[in-house]
């Protein structure tokens, strides 16, 4: 495990992302991939939720009973998620209403317990705010990248502005649930077959 | 303010138009990963549609009777999750006691289920929606025979995908997702049939 800032950055954003190795936590975060201002409020939730869970579980580790941690670090991930819900409901109200019960599922994201379980627990508490924020933003470009083609696509617009000719037609099947699956999957075939592909220059 | 669905209705529209894997992504991370054999598939699906029935009939009684009386609708998160995590520890005991051998089908799979984001998602939707009581009971059970079967339908699926040649670049989850998307496109066919929101 690398334990350089650097090191760390590269590792969570390529080398072993979340998404790409371990399919974790795509639940909550695939449905609002149709939209790109969605996703991205969505994914700095996400990276808001994971820094800052990693960096408590870190700063409790001490304090928590090893055979209760699962517990404790749920009820820490909901005690983010609720103050995400609270300020996105504030100040976003529109954003926080298309994003419905997805927020409050950030809780289930396997990708935050995952890192506050496998980092949080053995690293001290800035490293790990960083693990998590790195994480985040691991997660973030694959879904922004998913949500690019699919907003482009389907609604011919980004981030709700106009940018394709009205003459292009429009694919609605990028707009409903099946497109994600398949922009996911083709995602990791891209990234898989560039690995295997340094993987074999390498040995050589 | 409930919205004036049949039960059943409901109940086949959670299972086919908006099945809650296919069309609404939750429940994925154990999806992908058990359905690799039709055996612990059935397990995992069974206890699911046991859990999302009895944690959603209990988070809407505590959001009717307890969260919203008190004006604590902010705590549902914690409130809810506690609730299946409870019901899920409770259900491991008591299968433990009553039926070893339902335990050895079902005791493997229990805890992972505390983490499906289809538990938790069915209760959320449930509040956002204001069921009514049978109308959640209707729902979850939906929600749960929908996940049951498309889990099913994968795990046999991924069966015959072993035989084929896949491309290197493709195998494991990336051929997954790719079933997993034809898959979509076939539940959306059943749309129009019945419509809920």
């Amino acid at each position: 495990m690398a334990d350089r800032p650097a090191d760390i950055l590269k590792d969570n954003l390529w080398f072993n992302n979340p998404v790409f190795i371990q399919i974790l936590g795509i639940c909550s975060t695939l449905a609002v991939t149709n939209n790109l201002t969605n996703t991205f409020i969505m994914s700095m939730g996400v990276m808001f939720v994971t820094g800052f869970s990693s960096f408590t579980v870190s700063v409790m580790k001490t304090l928590i009973p090893r055979k209760v941690r699962m517990i404790v670090q749920t009820l820490i991930i909901a005690f983010y998620v609720i103050i995400l819900d609270i300020l996105l409901r504030a100040y976003l109200p529109d954003i926080s209403k298309a994003l419905g019960p997805y927020v409050g599922l950030i809780i289930t994201n396997c990708i935050i317990m995952g890192r506050a379980e496998a980092f949080g627990q053995s690293n001290g508490p800035l490293l790990s705010f960083w693990d998590g924020i790195t994480s985040g933003l691991g997660y973030a470009w694959v879904l922004m990248a998913i949500a690019f083609v699919r907003e482009l696509l389907g609604f011919g617009t980004l981030f709700g502005i106009p940018v394709l000719p009205t003459f292009i037609p429009r694919w609605t099947i990028m707009v409903m649930a099946p497109s994600a699956f398949f922009l996911m999957g083709g995602l990791l075939w891209i990234i898989k077959t560039i690995m295997l592909k340094k993987e074999a220059n390498s040995g050589a | 303010m409930a919205p004036d669905i049949h039960p059943l209705m409901l109940l086949v529209a959670s299972i086919f138009t908006s099945n809650i894997l296919l069309a609404n992504f939750l429940g994925m991370c154990s999806f992908i990963s058990i359905s690799k054999d039709i055996k612990s598939a059935n397990g995992l699906g069974m206890a699911v549609t046991v859990v999302l029935v009895i944690t959603a009939a209990l988070n809407w009684a505590i959001l009717k009777y307890v969260l919203i009386p008190l004006d604590l609708l902010y705590l549902r998160y914690i409130v809810f999750i506690i609730v299946i995590a409870a019901t899920v520890q409770m259900l491991e005991m008591i299968i433990d006691r009553v039926s070893p051998g339902l335990y050895m089908a079902l005791g493997i799979f229990l805890p992972l289920i505390t983490v499906n984001c289809a538990i938790l998602g069915v209760a959320l939707f449930m509040e956002i929606r204001s069921y009514t009581f049978t109308q959640t009971l209707f729902f979850a059970l939906g929600s749960g025979l929908g996940w049951w079967l498309a889990i099913m339908a994968l795990a046999a699926i991924q069966k015959k995908i072993q035989k084929a040649p896949v491309p290197a670049g493709l195998q494991g989850p990336g051929i997954v997702l790719f079933t997993i998307g034809f898959m979509a496109m076939a539940f959306i066919g059943f749309s129009g049939m019945v419509n809920v929101q």
